[in-house]
């Protein structure tokens, strides 16, 4: 089969589609997901196709969405919940933090909970501060939680796959900003990107690039424009916050000796200092320059579009922090 | 149990009252419809309409003591603060995002009303967040009255705190946790739930399965009452008795007043896709304004040329507010890194 052409919203419903008819234990749960055809129309058509057993649609009760995946889960069902957007999963912190993340370490492996949690997420709306986060680096904070976070629509259908046919409970973000972007995607229904393996984007050797999402996008933008003055940009992308392919990384940091990490959320205890902070410990011979963070601002998110728009990241800032580094 | 209310306080309300509260009916309704018209043209990024709930809102507001005692209200209620002193051009500078948008220097998203001066409290995106907080504001009225740091007949302090939220919002348990925080401390506090009967495209039953709001109150020990929201005076009555209760100390009311939203959830929804155009139909025939004006007119308090008056001053008004927000200047880019901290 040839690879067809689509947006990121058309890959992951592909993907899940796919995967619930291949198993039967796979429903999806989470607010609007039925008659409205989900909040970014990733379940188009679900409840046509697999009805209400298969397709829930939930009060606004995303404690009890994430909590009643865990014992779904547990129970023996692979519940794929979606959280509207990311910035309601925070109502759910404790049924992810402390139970889907604990569950099989804190039962001894006695119980499993293979689950998903699929989460809009990002900023460049005017949805502001309290609607417009891109908190994935809180979630990778915690042991016993996968974390995905796709940049294109190939990986978002190899990854989505993969994460609902692991036995480790998976937050799984998606960025509102690339719902629409088109790609090609693997028709097989057996194409499953493994877990945790980051991916080189664009090879190059005068600097690392590292990201994910949609700093992946960023960074790629970035490249394309420094090429033209001859510096040769690797941009890494992530794929995963959670496992983090490290490894991927220092390959490339040994080649390039500098490094940039750009990143859509907020530069504090983030995964650029993660990054940064795992390459001196464990590069610091390689090192020919600082490690260089491009984030969000470090303030709330306002809604004017003007000063939103200078709070976030953007291609143009990842050239400039990649001029610094040179 | 649930009860209907009896005892009409609104009787005593006088003919310049009983205007007022259409006009600010009125008003809410035209401001309304020009956003939506803004969003048509692509001036504004989103709008979220209070279309059909103005006289479950306006009713309450007048219930209280307007723009003293505190109200934690939710995107829909745009003719509540209306009611409570919010301008046109208050919020139309909020749709603009304009340098000096009244709640917030264009940082909070419009509908997300607040005023420090109006004792206005803004709120987050997430639904039902309010619930908690108002029950918060309405611990430190009491504990402040308890303390002597108030006197508890001085009106011109806050004597209660009104939270108002959607029927599907109380899934959330934020509200849950926040009404019996309040049932447990017997505060001054009214939950008022507009029940518009859907959240989004979700049907109450798909929320809860009980058939009224209300009847969840007694859970807490909260008193629960419901109302036809679409008649302003009936919200009033049922606001205005809760509010009596909770200024002489009596605890806590729900107020859940039945009503419907004409119009699609938001400028990002799509009504069609589920419910039927006979449905809204019908509920547009038992419009609150419609409704109110043909009381009035049949009371003989409205007239015909004070109706004409009024909606060529709604439409002067909207145009000034419209205009003014459209000249005002957008805030500067270092505006964005103010007021993380107080100082
Ligand atoms: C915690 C949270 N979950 C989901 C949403 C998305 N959302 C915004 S409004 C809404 C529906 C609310 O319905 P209801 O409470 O009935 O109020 P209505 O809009 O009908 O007035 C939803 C699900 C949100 N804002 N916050
Ligand atoms: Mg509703």
């Amino acid at each position: 089969m040839a690879d067809k052409n689509m947006p990121m919203r058309e890959a992951l419903r592909m993907a899940l589609r796919e995967e619930m008819i291949r198993d039967e234990r796979v429903f999806v749960m989470g607010e609007e997901v039925g008659a409205w055809q989900g909040t970014h129309r990733v379940t188009r058509g679900f409840l046509d196709e697999f009805g209400e057993k298969r397709v829930r649609d939930t009060p606004i009760s995303e404690m009890a969405i994430a909590g009643a995946a865990v014992g779904a889960a547990m129970a023996g069902l692979r519940p794929v919940a979606e959280i509207m957007t990311i910035n309601f999963a925070f109502l759910s912190l404790d049924a992810i933090i402390n139970h889907a993340a604990k569950i099989h370490y804190m039962f001894n492996g006695q119980f499993r909970v293979p689950m998903v949690i699929r989460a809009a997420s990002g900023w460049g709306d005017q949805a502001t501060a309290t609607h417009s986060h891109t908190p994935e680096p809180i979630f990778a904070h915690f042991p016993g939680l996968y974390v995905g976070c796709p940049s294109t629509p190939r990986d978002a259908k190899g990854m989505l796959k993969a994460a609902i046919r692991d036995d480790n409970p998976v937050l799984f973000t998606e960025s509102i900003a690339m719902y629409s972007k088109p790609g090609l995607v693997p028709e097989e229904d057996d194409f499953v990107l493994p877990i945790g393996k980051a991916d080189i984007k664009r090879e190059g050797r005068h600097v690392t690039l590292v990201a994910y999402a949609r700093g992946v996008e960023w960074s790629l933008q970035a490249a394309e424009q420094l090429a033209k003055e001859g510096i040769e940009c690797e941009v890494v992308d992530m794929r995963w916050l959670r496992p983090l392919d490290m490894p991927t990384v220092f390959e490339s940091f040994k080649k390039t000796n500098r490094c940039v990490v750009v990143e859509e959320s907020l530069p504090y205890y983030s995964f650029g200092s993660e990054v940064a902070a795992q390459l001196q410990e464990h590069m610091f011979d390689y090192m020919d320059a600082p490690v260089k963070r491009v984030s969000a601002m470090d303030v709330p998110l306002p809604y004017a579009r003007e000063i939103e728009l200078m709070a976030l990241p953007n291609a143009q800032k990842v050239v400039d922090a990649v001029k610094e580094v040179i | 149990m649930a009860t209907k209310i009896f005892a009409r306080p609104s009787a005593r309300l006088k003919a310049e009252h009983l205007l007022e509260m259409f006009w600010l009916m009125l008003l809410s309704r035209r401001v309304d419809e020009r956003a939506w018209a803004l969003h048509r043209q692509g001036k504004i990024a989103f709008h979220i309409s209070g279309m059909g709930h103005e006289g479950a809102q306006v009713g309450a507001a007048f219930a209280i003591n307007r723009g003293v005692d505190y109200v934690h209200p939710y995107y829909r209620d745009l003719a509540l603060v209306l009611a409570l002193g919010i301008t046109p051009t208050d919020f139309m500078m909020s749709l603009f995002g304009k340098k000096d948008e009244y709640s917030s220097k264009a940082r909070q998203m419009p509908s997300h009303f607040g005023s420090k001066k109006l004792n206005i409290v803004s709120g987050s995106s997430p639904v039902a967040t309010q619930v908690p907080q108002a029950a918060g504001l309405a611990f430190a009225i009491k504990y402040k009255q308890q303390a002597g740091l108030v006197n508890p007949d001085d009106s011109t302090q806050p004597r209660l705190a009104l939270t108002c939220l959607g029927e599907g919002s109380t899934s959330q348990g934020e509200w849950h946790e926040g009404m019996n925080w309040a049932g447990v401390h017997q505060l001054p506090f009214i939950c008022l739930v507009e029940n518009n009967l859907y959240a989004i495209s979700v049907p109450q039953e798909g929320q809860m399965a009980v058939s009224n709001v209300a009847d969840r109150a007694a859970a807490y020990g909260v008193k629960g009452i419901w109302v036809d929201g679409n008649d302003v005076l009936a919200v009033y009555d049922a606001v205005y008795e809760a509010a009596q209760r909770a200024y002489r100390g009596e605890g806590p009311t729900l107020v859940e007043a039945k009503t419907y939203r004409v119009v699609p959830h938001s400028s990002d929804d799509d009504d069609r896709s589920y419910r039927s155009r006979e449905e809204v139909e019908e509920w547009k025939k038992k419009d609150p304004i419609l409704r109110f004006e043909k009381y009035l007119m049949d009371e003989g308090i409205l007239t015909p040329e004070r109706l004409d008056e009024y909606e060529t001053r709604a439409r002067a008004e909207v145009d000034r507010a419209q205009h003014a927000a459209e000249a005002a200047p957008y805030p500067a880019e270092t505006d964005a890194l103010d007021e993380v901290y107080a100082d």
